[in-house]
């Protein structure tokens, strides 16, 4: 456990992916098994001790430190495992033993019920120097969030191993921690494990934002268009072990989908969106949220909020790997497939016949009248079925996001690599009182927004916060109604959930307009003008 | 009759805390926020020790350090005052004694009226071989710092820290290892503490911090040998600084300044390092956690030890302390004092 939060450590602050990547074969060269694969499971993110629940950690706390002082002392640091590792007391000089190694972690919580895990953390934490506490805490909490993704992960197996990445992610689902079966593949001892038949994820293929000199190329001879629909991409494996629902992370989600994964008589893949409602009436993205929130919906849910599959690719067709066959051709098969399984939650995403890009950019801009489409695809007809976003195959052409002129309202000190500034807003825009319509008008929250700022402007907002704070409520800042900020969204909706009865997708700051008076920002009723039908 | 309440004569106004007469008239500041006719000052950061003042008092060191840095002409007067000398103002008698922060830094003792007050200034209790250590002084009121007043602050030895950039070193041969430290109090700190581990190469330091080693070395505190690191073409880089120690303010670091090492390993020094989340997001490669101030066990020592009446918290984390005095039983008030820089370490 030392040896990994040495690990841990360097990964947070090593700046360059090369260096990281050299740290991490390093340790993987030098780790006996299982030790090994427990940390490469805690590295990727599948390692679930789901026992160490953030209140257990606190519960931990509580009995080293009051609770006053830990949570001034949480606010400040801005993250659980952290602000535990620095406040718990330093062993004594020569504890008379050493922190255990991964596996020992697993096999002693793999058992133990909440009071037990307790005991055992609080124990090797007793004897554990505060970078080695930090990572034991990291690990058993679950996310280590040390800069180093997934992809870096198998990027130095790769390195370590000699395999090309690309075999080693084809594979990823089909093994386990600690992942015996691939580490005796990647030392030659075995043969690379086989996903044939089997209801697995493949990695998707993405794609680019189109610019404007993509967009000359733009052809129909050359070219497939169809509507980027609104919803969640997600893949749908078929096999003799069944039928799976992936998230586009490559997330089992069968779950929470149950019109989707009943058994089918065709095994392969399908890549589509997720979509609320049915074919003939799709539902808005607030409702597939409510339905994506939860991992068993309610019978009553499942019926008010159904969800189907528009499908727009095939990689597997029953023996038949079809990933290196031009789309043009998958699309063909695709339609045959969909039809015959004549399923009553999966239908075909339609491919738009089109003259030239011109009238693609008009059918972009207006998609936004018709509701639930965010833009356009774009795939070369010859694009054969890459992992990861290639050049010049696929391309997604949004329409414009809609921006809103609000006022800054509260600010939060943000988590992990912000937790020393300002960084989450909450903004508002005006409205009228429902029951004085005439009255003064007053600003109503509306959304928050975390991203779109450079660090210089940070550094600024973060100042203003600071000179402009009216109200403290705990980690929240009630700030000076002074602050207009211009922002970004994809959509608006109708939310329950919120005051003032809209919910923004994905808002984010485009413009800080320092020069903007407050009573100059946007009105609700104007957002209200935007909410798709 | 029991003497007059200590607030009846020292207390935080908006140029910072003062002594007043009985018409409530500042008799002398401390660590003055502006211009003001009498101050005493604590020790020679930009932010306790300000140009613009009638009359400063000070240990000699405090003196040659504002010297150094604004000019001879940076007060109309100035009394230096040795350690343990005593000097009156009205009816207040006052003494100097070490805080262990930067060199020449002071506590200020005052006597009136039957109380005995303490000001700490900044003030440290780990090993500092650049200034002399903090002497605690047993007073009704001590007026105690705040910076680091956080449980999760625990600053480790600093001679261990010290060692992982010799560690390093070994590592990274090719590697410019630059540090980036306050030009006042740390970097002298950092090199004097390299020397003690035993490194004996030239260290090269950024110009801005000519002067005050110079100073330091005029004081006779050995920094060994120092080269400037501002020579060659700018912004390129110089292969002579390939595998050596370079020491630089930390604003020089992500400067253009930079450009000129070779593959650089960014290191701060700072008690701020603790938190490895703010290190970091200042885009530090090496975290060196080395604080000029003291962390939480030893404010909670210190305070134990000089055991006061009362504990007047000047500025820093001061609700932590707070909370941590009432457990104890210790009476304490925040003064919220304005001014001073907390990032400044």
């Amino acid at each position: 456990m030392i040896r990994f939060a040495r690990l841990l450590e360097q990964l947070l602050f090593t700046p360059q992916r090369n260096t990281k990547i050299h740290h991490l074969a390093e340790w993987f060269q030098n780790t006996p098994m299982p030790d090994r694969g427990w940390g490469l499971a805690a590295l990727v993110g599948e390692f679930q001790s789901k026992k160490a629940k953030p209140a257990l950690i606190r519960a931990m706390a509580s009995t080293k430190i009051d609770a006053e002082l830990f949570a001034i002392s949480y606010d400040f640091v801005g993250d659980l495992a952290e602000t535990v590792a620095l406040i718990w007391p330093d062993p004594h000089l020569s504890p008379n033993s050493t922190p255990p190694g991964l596996s020992d972690i697993v096999s002693a919580l793999g058992n133990a019920n909440a009071e037990e895990t307790k005991t055992l953390i609080s124990q090797w934490l007793d004897i554990s120097d505060t970078t080695t506490r930090w990572g034991l805490l990291k690990l058993t909490t679950g996310g280590l969030r040390v800069g180093a993704s997934a992809r870096t992960v198998r990027l130095a197996l790769a390195h370590a191993y000699g395999k090309p990445v690309e075999d080693i992610e084809e594979i990823w689902p089909l093994i386990q921690p600690p992942y015996t079966a691939l580490f005796d593949w990647l030392e030659n001892k075995s043969p690379r494990p086989n996903a044939d038949g089997k209801a697995v994820f493949r990695p998707l293929m993405l794609a680019h934002p189109l610019d404007d000199q993509d967009m000359a190329s733009i052809t129909p001879e050359n070219w497939l268009v169809e509507w980027k629909w609104d919803g969640a991409r997600v893949q749908l494996a078929s096999g003799h072990d069944g039928v799976r629902l992936f998230s586009r992370s490559g997330d089992d989600i069968s779950s929470g989908f149950p019109e989707l994964t009943k058994p089918l008589d065709w095994h392969g893949t399908l890549d589509g969106e997720l979509l609320a409602g049915q074919p003939h009436d799709i539902a808005s993205f607030q409702d597939l949220q409510q339905r994506l929130n939860r991992k068993k919906p309610s019978v009553k849910l499942m019926k008010t909020v159904p969800v189907f599959l528009r499908a727009y690719d095939i990689l597997i067709d029953g023996e038949n790997d079809l990933r290196q066959m031009p789309i043009e051709h998958r699309r063909e098969i695709l339609q045959q497939r969909v039809e015959g399984l004549d399923h009553p939650a999966i239908d075909l995403s339609a491919v738009l016949p089109f003259t030239d890009a011109q009238q693609l950019d008009e059918w972009r801009q207006k998609c936004r009248d018709g509701g639930l489409i965010e833009g356009l695809m774009i795939k070369a007809r010859n694009s054969v079925y890459h992992q990861g976003r290639v050049k010049g195959q696929w391309f997604k052409w949004k329409r414009d996001p809609l921006t809103a002129d609000v006022v800054l309202l509260y600010a939060q000190r943000g988590h992990g690599k912000r937790s020393s500034f300002f960084s989450d807003y909450t903004f508002a825009a005006w409205a009228n009182h429902g029951d004085q319509p005439d009255g003064e008008p007053v600003l109503v929250p509306v959304g928050k927004a975390y991203s779109g700022f450079s660090d210089a402007e940070l550094k600024k907002l973060d100042a203003f916060v600071r000179a402009n704070t009216i109200q403290r409520y705990g980690p929240v800042r009630e700030l000076k109604k002074t602050l207009v900020v211009e922002v970004a969204f994809d959509a608006i909706g109708l939310s329950s959930r919120h005051k003032s009865g809209v919910a923004m997708r994905f808002p984010r700051f485009q413009r800080i307009r320092w020069d903007k008076p407050a009573h100059e920002a946007d009105h609700l009723d104007t957002l209200m003008k935007w909410i798709d039908s | 009759m029991s003497p007059p309440h200590p607030s009846r004569w020292i207390r935080p106004l908006a140029s910072g805390l003062a002594v007043i007469d009985r018409m409530g008239a500042p008799r002398f500041h401390i660590d003055a926020t502006r211009a003001s006719e009498t101050v005493i000052v604590t020790h020679g950061h930009a932010d306790h020790a300000r140009p613009g003042h009638q009359h400063v008092i000070a240990t000699p060191e405090t003196l040659a350090i504002m010297q150094a840095r604004y000019g001879a002409r940076f007060a109309e007067q100035v009394t230096p005052l040795n350690w343990h000398e005593t000097m009156r103002i009205g009816d207040v008698d006052i003494h100097l004694v070490p805080a262990g922060h930067v060199l020449g830094s002071a506590q200020i003792v005052l006597d009136s009226q039957g109380s005995r007050v303490v000001v700490s200034g900044d003030y440290k209790r780990k090993p500092d071989p650049t200034c002399a250590a903090f002497e605690p002084v047993a007073c009704d009121v001590f007026i105690t710092e705040a910076t680091f007043a956080l449980p999760v602050f625990s600053h480790p030895d600093p001679l261990t820290e010290i060692s992982r950039i010799l560690a390093s070193l070994a590592l990274f041969p090719a590697r410019a290892h630059v540090i980036g430290a306050y030009s006042l109090g740390k970097a002298q700190r950092v090199i004097a503490l390299l020397r003690q581990a035993g490194y004996e190469a030239p260290i090269f330091i950024h110009g801005a911090l000519q002067k005050l080693c110079q100073l330091y070395q005029d004081h006779g505190i050995d920094l060994g040998r120092l080269e400037p690191a501002t020579t060659g073409q700018k912004g390129m880089p110089q292969p002579a600084l390939a595998g050596q120690i370079v020491i630089a303010p930390p604003s020089a670091l992500s400067d253009r300044w930079s450009r000129r090492l070779p593959d650089p390993l960014i290191i701060m020094a700072s008690g701020w390092m603790q938190v490895k989340q703010r290190a970091k997001q200042s885009g530090v490669e090496m975290p060196l956690i080395l604080s000029d101030h003291a962390d939480w066990n030893d404010l909670l020592a210190t305070i134990d030890e000089v055991d006061p009446k009362e504990v007047w918290i000047t500025h820093g984390r001061e609700d932590a302390l707070m909370r941590a005095l009432a457990l104890k039983g210790v009476t304490a008030k925040a003064l919220h004092l304005i001014g001073y820089e907390d990032d400044a370490e």
